[in-house]
């Protein structure tokens, strides 16, 4: 559920906030999401990652489908990537990636500091049946 | 919390954000910022234009003084329609800036000097050195003239403030994402439109097409073979001249009394050897050309006059033209129109039609100028020391310091060559440029007065003060006139003025005044029934003025041939005839190569090609071999007549080549004819041993082409309509087409007919139209390059002049723009 929830609030975010604010912005609502939605590192990477490549991935592909691929494929073939299905790729997983790496930059914020490995597999344990 | 990991991937991540947003270097150039561009809020993806967009707009402007309405039909062209005069053109400069907005700053930026500014220095400081060519040639130093000149007359000066209004309204509410894709690509923002940058423009037409020379190529040449030799390789007039005016028109002119210096022909410069090789002088394209003409109704199925237009210029991406219908009260014009300046230039209204061409008259001379000391202040002149004035104009680089051009001003022009900016042979001497451009000009207004012009006398009140460049100006009108003259403003030269490189210091060397406004002949209805030109000359020899300048005969002659033999014309035939592949100058060369060719001098191979030459129809059809043939045999004919009077193998500085007219002119007139003995040679060549030489030469040549399946004409001419900036991505290339130089249908390798154009002057106008491109400028649109194909079959649009309720009823209409007074 909170898996869900924080890719869902850092797509919605990393949406809303570069509207206004430079392209890169949606970086900073990813770490938040992280921050408010405390997950271990992996999964905080995985949720910021996810949303952000669904986001950019979902963007381009129907700005694409709408321009009948004109312009994506002129740009795969400035690039040398093949085709405009590649460029939406490398858009979603570059977006994914800034947005990974900021949760997960976020996810530690919120970590108790590491103590014992077995405390650590223990609380692992319990958040999973939580879930 | 846990520090470690926090920062260690905060920095990765910040490390990616800050490298994304950097333009990192690649091979030489630059990409763009890849998170920026990539992004689908602000990237290339928002350029992405909906196939089926619609462009409906309601805008509210305090610089409107009424309502304008706009309906872009089918193929995006508008159809503007407003209540004030000058609404007009605001709506202009909108629908330019929305559509084009990227290349109206790109080619002024050009024309200003200023790329250096956006793409940096370039490999070897080429773009810097384009940008300091620009300065000191004196383009912002001519714009900053004709701007005063524009903004004293309260036509132009109107039109432009709407006009720049208008692209101001566009620019000033552009949001990051809405740039243009090329703003996106080389990381820069579009800045406030003016008039200067209107001017700047209109002086970049002057440059692409009264700005071509010869001058140093020409002195080198003198300085190599005797006067009477020169005269014959560089002959003043053509045997074949079928020149614009003819001789059906009396001129009555004031005598020429321009004074030719005593001591002109011993005058000529003689450089030294380079030690260096020779980088190709920069000049703007030689076949910047035309074709326009007009038929009488007499000849005409309708009794109606036909008025046809195709200008040749480089073709590209997006296109130089913007078609449009621009409607106010007292203004109803249809045609195509400058992204960069108000009003039509080339088109039609409700009573006539007009065209141009290019007089390809040469206004532009070097003076070699001798400064007192390294610091420039003073120079000579007439036997004193005079004082210079200097332009200071800084040139920003990006990514490096500025550069300042100190342009030391002299009274025979801005100095465009001296020791920081060397000219090309290394003379390392000043030399100062003399340019018609130079000039305060106001051609605008002559543009805006066309698209009102009701009959004969509005089109010569409205060419009358045309300048430059020099254009033939064709008319036809519903009254049924048809009319043509060659207009602009011409230095009056004596003799040879001007071809050579001349000395500065000596005011009889200067342009002594203009040639009079009267001796600009006007054809009007001539017996013959029809007008044309083709950047030929535009009158024989006799006229009292010298004619300096490089002129093609060809397309003249073919036109005129044509028109002479036609009757009951239509539309139609005036498309097939603009669409021409029929090449009249091979038809006249070829006679003269089969009869000097000494066939059992060729190899079995050679003959293969030679017969396919024989066979050859003369047309310069896309699926034919004879043009790729004739065109490489002509080529290497001329080269090895001439490449031992010019020295072409040993001495490097360049020089002028030699006009084909030449050539063929030389062969039909004499067997013997004496350039073709190799004069480094003991024995006596014939033009027999010239013409089997040369087509042993480009045997391989066309060998190595068949093997990549690249002999038939419309692949060996490799065709293409290139993006600005040159991006493969972004261009049209492998074009499978016919045509070429001195065939009607001029579309050589990256040249060609820039709009086609044929309006029948009948009640209701008959007009059809096509250009290679599309209406809008963003590459990420349907409407990029949609005309293309439709112009390489040599279809034509109907052209709709048509009035708002006419145009409010279509159902294909692509959108609906109403502007309004705030």
């Amino acid at each position: 559920m909170k898996f869900t929830t924080a890719l869902l609030l850092t797509a919605l975010l990393g949406f809303a906030l570069p509207l206004y604010a430079p392209w890169w912005s949606f970086a900073i609502s990813s770490l938040l999401v992280a921050l408010v939605i405390p997950q271990k590192p992996w999964r905080a990477f995985l949720a910021g990652f996810a949303g952000l490549f669904l986001l950019w991935g979902v963007q381009s592909a129907w700005l694409d489908s709408a321009n009948s691929g004109l312009l994506s494929s002129k740009m795969a073939a400035m690039f040398g990537v093949g085709s405009g299905i590649v460029l939406i790729l490398v858009t979603a997983f570059l977006g994914a990636l800034i947005s990974g790496g900021a949760a997960l930059a976020g996810s530690f914020v919120v970590q108790p500091k590491r103590v014992r490995a077995t405390v650590v597999e223990e609380q692992e344990a319990a958040e999973t049946t939580a879930e | 919390m846990r520090l470690i990991p926090f920062l260690l991937s905060a920095a990765v991540t910040t490390t990616l954000v800050v490298v994304m947003d950097m333009q990192l270097p690649l091979k030489g150039s630059k990409t763009p910022r890849l998170g920026y561009f990539l992004s689908p809020a602000t990237g290339f993806w928002q350029n992405a234009e909906n196939v089926s967009s619609n462009f409906d707009l309601h805008l509210q402007s305090g610089q409107l003084h009424g309502k304008a309405e706009v309906y872009l039909d089918d193929r995006l062209v508008p159809h503007v329609y407003a209540q004030q005069e000058n609404d007009v053109y605001f709506v202009q400069g909108y629908l330019h800036a929305k559509f084009r907005l990227w290349q109206m700053e790109f080619q002024t930026h050009a024309a200003a000097g200023r790329l250096s500014e956006v793409l940096g220095a370039g490999k070897n400081d080429a773009i810097l050195n384009h940008d300091k060519m620009f300065r000191r040639l004196g383009m912002v130093y001519a714009a900053e003239n004709s701007l005063k000149a524009m903004e004293a007359d309260t036509l132009t000066k109107n039109a432009c403030d709407a006009y720049t209004a208008g692209v101001n309204a566009y620019v000033s509410a552009l949001k990051e994402a809405d740039y243009p894709l090329e703003y996106k690509i080389l990381n820069y923002k579009p800045e406030p439109w003016s008039n200067l940058k209107t001017a700047l423009f209109l002086k970049y037409m002057s440059y692409e097409l009264a700005g071509f020379e010869q001058d140093f190529e020409n002195t080198n040449a003198r300085s190599l073979l005797s006067k009477e030799v020169f005269e014959k390789i560089y002959p003043y007039g053509q045997d074949s001249l079928d020149p614009v005016i003819s001789g059906e028109v009396p001129i009555a002119l004031p005598a020429n009394n321009v004074q030719r210096p005593a001591g002109a022909d011993s005058a000529y410069l003689h450089f030294a050897e380079p030690t260096r090789a020779i980088d190709s002088i920069m000049k703007p394209n030689k076949n910047n050309g035309s074709n326009n003409w007009a038929v009488h109704g007499s000849k005409t199925k309708s009794g109606r006059p036909i008025l046809c237009n195709d200008p040749h210029l480089s073709l590209n991406l997006p296109s130089l033209w913007y078609e449009m219908q621009l409607s106010a009260p007292g203004y109803n014009a249809y045609g195509v129109s400058f992204p960069g300046a108000p009003a039509i230039i080339i088109g039609f209204n409700d009573s006539c039609a007009f065209g141009v061409t290019n007089a390809e008259r040469d206004v532009r001379d070097y003076y070699e100028t001798t400064f007192k000391d390294s610091t420039m202040q003073e120079y000579r002149y007439n036997g004193a020391w005079q004082k210079t004035t200097f332009r200071d104009e800084i040139i920003r680089i990006k990514d490096a310091a500025s550069d300042t051009e100190h342009i030391a001003m002299t009274v025979m022009g801005p100095v465009m060559y001296d020791k920081h900016f060397p000219d090309i042979l290394q003379s390392g001497k000043a030399y100062a440029c003399r340019w018609k451009a130079h000039d305060a000009s106001n051609e605008l207004r002559s543009f805006i007065l066309l698209d009102k012009a009701k009959g004969y006398n509005d089109y010569i009140d409205a060419t009358a003060t045309f300048q430059c460049p020099g254009q033939n100006m064709a008319f036809a009108s519903k009254s049924g006139e048809i009319a043509i003259r060659q207009q602009g403003q011409f230095p009056a030269k004596w003799r040879r003025q001007g071809d050579f490189v001349m000395p500065g210091e000596d005011s009889s060397y200067a342009w002594q005044g203009n040639i009079p406004e009267q001796a600009n002949a006007v054809m009007l209805n001539p017996g013959r029934g029809f007008i044309s030109s083709a950047n030929q000359y535009p009158y024989d020899t006799t006229y009292p003025y010298y004619l300096g300048g490089v002129y093609q005969p060809y397309r003249g002659l073919i036109i005129n041939r044509k028109l002479a033999s036609m009757n009951n014309i239509t539309v139609e035939d005036m498309q097939h005839m603009q669409t021409d592949n029929y090449n009249v100058f091979a038809a006249m060369a070829k006679p003269v190569l089969l009869h000097y060719m000494n066939e059992s001098a060729l190899s079995a191979k050679e003959l293969r090609y030679w017969n396919q030459l024989k066979q050859w129809n003369t047309r310069n059809d896309a699926d034919e071999t004879g043009p790729t043939i004739f065109t490489s045999f002509w080529d290497s004919l001329k080269l090895f007549v001439y490449r031992d009077e010019l020295h072409l193998q040993k001495h490097s500085l360049p020089v002028t080549e030699p006009e084909a007219s030449t050539l063929l002119e030389g062969l039909l007139k004499d067997s013997a004819y004496v350039f073709a003995d190799d004069i480094t040679t003991p024995e006596k060549e014939t033009v027999t041993d010239m013409v089997v030489k040369a087509f042993k030469s480009v045997a391989p040549v066309l060998q190595a082409a068949e093997e990549k399946n690249e002999l038939v004409w419309g692949r060996f001419k490799k065709s293409r309509i290139t993006h600005l900036l040159r991006l493969p991505a972004l261009s049209r290339t492998g074009l499978f087409s016919g045509g070429g130089t001195n065939v009607i249908n001029a579309f050589t390798e990256t040249h060609g007919p820039s709009w086609r154009m044929v309006v029948e002057l009948t009640d209701e106008t008959n007009a059809w139209g096509v250009y290679p491109g599309g209406q809008s400028g963003n590459p990420g649109s349907a409407y990029y390059d949609n005309f293309i194909n439709e112009w390489l079959d040599g279809k034509y649009y109907k052209l709709q002049n048509v009035k708002k309720e006419a145009i409010e009823k279509q159902e294909a209409l692509k959108g609906v723009m109403v502007f309004e007074k705030a």
